[in-house]
């Protein structure tokens, strides 16, 4: 068998038997997500009084990470299948990041909308008594139909890698990690039958998960697109949740680039290259991403209804969501331009601090989708309890939040450690992949 | 099966004795709510009373019991109650013009549905519509849409619209979502965000009638009263304003009531040019206002009473500062 090749080979020292430092990591993210365990307990037990929502803003940052979150998700999703589906080379090294990303990001994202449920245990109703004209529904459909096939494309990808760590000679790796390779890959020999049919599979998900993604990321807009609320009530929302989606997608992949990069020292498989390009495309996301936030609220000011006014005023307002807002138009909009898009600031670690601040902004931005208009009734609120007029995040929201993003650092940590976070296969396999996806019919062929 | 044909009876019944009874009501000077099904054969008391129908004749129907107006009195359970009372289309009227914010509705609302002081399932706004206006009071209950909002986005059937114009929430079904809250373009839900008050009535009695016991962590609001119009009385916000600014009623009986004057709907909401608040946007809602014309008081009576701080609220909306939306 030729499975097992130098890159594997060399790729593979990375998932022989932890270090110290390595289980101190894990340890240390499992108590950051056990943290979140206790908060969540907390707010079943005292109920969600113990969080900064109320009356008028009844969804707050859950909402917000849930849309950010899943957003990551869908993007993951289109970047990878699209690569796979368009052949490109030298994507290849990428598309596991991708993948993962899609999928640590579904798990750790989906829960946040459960988490603004008053009545956890009757969950199971969404299920019993589901109503089709819930946009809650649709989500629940979508939502559940996109992490089956989103598993199932990051398993499929993964069998030949775990081909080559079976048939690996001198893997320094417990016994029943071996075991689990050999199980995984589902007797895969890379025959020529084989090999057809996994390449087929890999090419119907990604077909299937393309539109769905953009379907799903869709319905999710119109939680907030189908209200009558000014501010939610837009007819761009679709569209404009998938573009934000891809933008805050392809940021985060190229920070989780650098992190490996740096980390396991791949300079030699994630390359300049792959930077310049990735960036070429935030560039162009950086543009679309404009064009819709501009002619979104560029229609909303234009008419200046006075609910509408209302809503504009505070996003213009120092005093209350005045410097938000400007953080998330310059991150979002000028700074990538003129730290990408111009050549003479343009590097590696530029591109990559660019990025964080791309997605810290677009986090933002759900914040100020979700939030300020909730505050913003059409009958004004004449409460004079404070927290009823402003939300503010209490430390269960915070603690939540903190954790899932540990437990997607630890998704990631232990994925690495379980297959080589560069595709072996696929970036050895040019040849095969690189079959166009239609077969022009050619004299002599 | 039993249960389509006793409808078909009631409406019936309805049908033929609409005109009587609802003559009859504006004979005795009740509300309209207290219209007795006919159907009803068990709660009738036996004895015969002479009223007075539209047309001018008198007549003879069965006295009702004191205690029951409507067939069954006892409110239905889980999801019984999505019937809703047969042959009813329940409707309010709030004038404006008699409003002082006097907060006695929220009082008696609050009161009798156990909720907590700082639950409020109608409010009184202060509204100014525009730099000239003069600004007014504004009672806000639940404004039971015949195309509601709330409904359409549940996701789990929990709040659902009933065939006598009433929007409920079945407590023992919501799941906490929150989603029909940001639906309302009213405000009017409440979510029950702490474990509320001890209640006297046990969970096994709840329904979706009386709203109570309240549960935690589901949404609540204005229930319109049903259960007190099966007794024959009116909601708890009408009979607690002192003003009389409220009224009760149906509309194919075409009457409201405020306790102590029983109208014409039509002709009360054609005189007076009734309106609906933000009917622009499509809801259809089953409360009307009277525009606040020649009022009884200004508004400044109104904040007599209250706090430092909600005052200070207030005086933004004087001054017209907040933007409005009407």
């Amino acid at each position: 068998m030729e499975n097992s090749s130098d890159l594997m080979k060399k790729l593979a020292r990375n998932l022989e038997t932890p270090s110290r430092q390595w289980y101190a990591w894990v340890t240390f993210l499992s108590i950051i997500v056990l943290f979140g365990v206790y908060a969540l307990v907390r707010q079943i037990q005292e109920g969600q009084i113990i969080t900064g929502m109320r009356d008028n803003a009844v969804w707050g940052i859950y909402t917000a990470n849930f849309i950010f979150f899943m957003g990551l998700s869908y993007a993951g999703a289109l970047v990878s299948c699209s690569f796979q589906l368009l052949r490109i080379q030298w994507a290849k090294p990428l598309l596991r990041i991708a993948e993962l990303i899609t999928v640590s990001t579904l798990i750790v994202g989906a829960p946040y909308i459960l988490f603004c449920l008053g009545r956890l245990d009757r969950i199971h109703y969404l299920l019993m008594y589901g109503r089709i004209q819930s946009p809650i529904t649709w989500d629940v459909i979508a939502i559940s139909t996109d992490l089956i096939f989103c598993i199932g494309f990051l398993y499929f990808t993964h069998i030949r890698d775990f081909a080559k760590l079976r048939d690996l000679q001198g893997l320094k790796v417990a016994k029943w990690r071996k075991k689990m390779y050999a199980i995984l890959a589902l007797n895969y020999r890379g025959t020529p039958l084989q090999k057809k049919y996994l390449h087929q599979a890999h090419d119907i998900m990604a077909a299937i998960i393309i539109p769905t993604a953009v379907i799903a990321y869709s319905l999710l807009s119109w939680l907030f697109g189908m209200s009558l609320k000014p501010g939610w009530h837009s007819t761009i929302f679709g569209p404009y949740f998938v573009v934000t989606a891809a933008y805050s997608g392809v940021a985060l992949l190229i920070i989780i680039m650098w992190l490996y990069r740096k980390s396991r020292k791949l300079e030699d498989y994630i390359t300049n290259k792959h930077f310049n390009y990735m960036a070429f495309g935030l560039v162009l996301l950086t543009m679309a991403y404009g064009y819709f936030t501009f002619s979104e609220y560029i229609t909303d000011w234009y008419n200046q209804t006075s609910q509408m006014s209302a809503l504009l005023g505070k996003f213009t307002d120092m005093s209350q969501y005045g410097a938000l807002q400007l953080f998330h138009v310059l991150f979002t909009m000028f700074v990538p331009l003129i730290i990408i898009g111009l050549p003479w600031f343009r590097s590696i670690n530029s591109i990559t601090l660019v990025s964080l601040f791309i997605v810290i902004a677009l986090w933002v931005k759900r914040y100020l989708i979700v939030v300020p208009p909730l505050e913003t009734p059409f009958i004004p609120i004449q409460d004079v309890r404070p927290e009823f007029v402003q939300y503010s995040m209490s430390w269960v929201e915070i603690t939540l939040t903190v954790s899932g993003l540990a437990l997607i650092v630890l998704i990631f940590t232990i994925a690495s450690k379980i297959a080589p976070i560069i595709p072996v296969a696929e970036v050895e396999d040019v040849e095969d992949s690189a079959k166009p996806i239609i077969r022009f019919q050619t004299k002599g062929a | 099966m039993d249960k389509t044909e006793d409808n078909k009876k009631n409406r019936r019944n309805f049908l033929k004795n609409g005109l009587t009874v609802g003559g009859s009501m504006l004979a005795m000077g009740m509300g309209p709510a207290i219209a007795r099904d006919s159907s009803g054969e068990g709660q009738s008391s036996g004895e015969k009373i002479k009223v007075l129908t539209t047309e001018g004749k008198v007549i003879e129907v069965d006295k009702p019991k004191d205690d029951c107006k409507i067939d069954p009195c006892e409110p239905p359970k889980g999801n019984a109650a999505r019937q809703g009372i047969p042959g009813r289309s329940f409707v309010m009227v709030i004038d404006l013009a008699k409003c002082k914010n006097a907060r006695k509705c929220i009082e008696g609302c609050q009161k009798g549905h156990n909720l907590s002081p700082d639950q409020e399932w109608l409010n009184v706004y202060l509204m100014k519509d525009h730099e000239e206006g003069e600004p007014y009071w504004f009672p806000r209950q639940c404004f039971h849409c015949d195309i509601p909002p709330c409904v359409k986005v549940c996701p789990v059937g929990a709040t659902y619209k009933r065939q006598d114009n009433i929007v409920l929430v079945d407590s023992d079904r919501c799941i906490g979502c929150k989603f029909c809250m940001t639906a309302c373009p009213y405000s009017v839900r409440i979510f029950n965000w702490k474990k509320p008050p001890e209640s006297d009535v046990s969970r096994e009695d709840y329904s979706p009638e009386s709203s109570v016991p309240a549960q935690i962590g589901v949404v609540s609001k204005c229930d319109f009263c049903p259960d007190r119009s099966r007794e024959g009385k009116l909601p708890y916000c009408v009979n607690g304003c002192p003003m009389g600014a409220i009224y009760f009623g149906d509309k194919n009986e075409d009457a409201v009531s405020n306790g102590t004057e029983t109208l014409r709907f039509r002709q009360l909401i054609k005189d007076r040019v009734g309106y609906r608040y933000l009917d622009e946007l499509g809801t259809e809602p089953n409360v009307y206002y009277l525009p606040p014309v020649e009022r009884m008081f200004d508004y400044e009576s109104g904040l007599n009473d209250l706090s430092e701080e909600k005052k200070k609220v207030y005086e933004n909306i004087i001054k017209g500062e907040h933007p409005q939306s009407n």
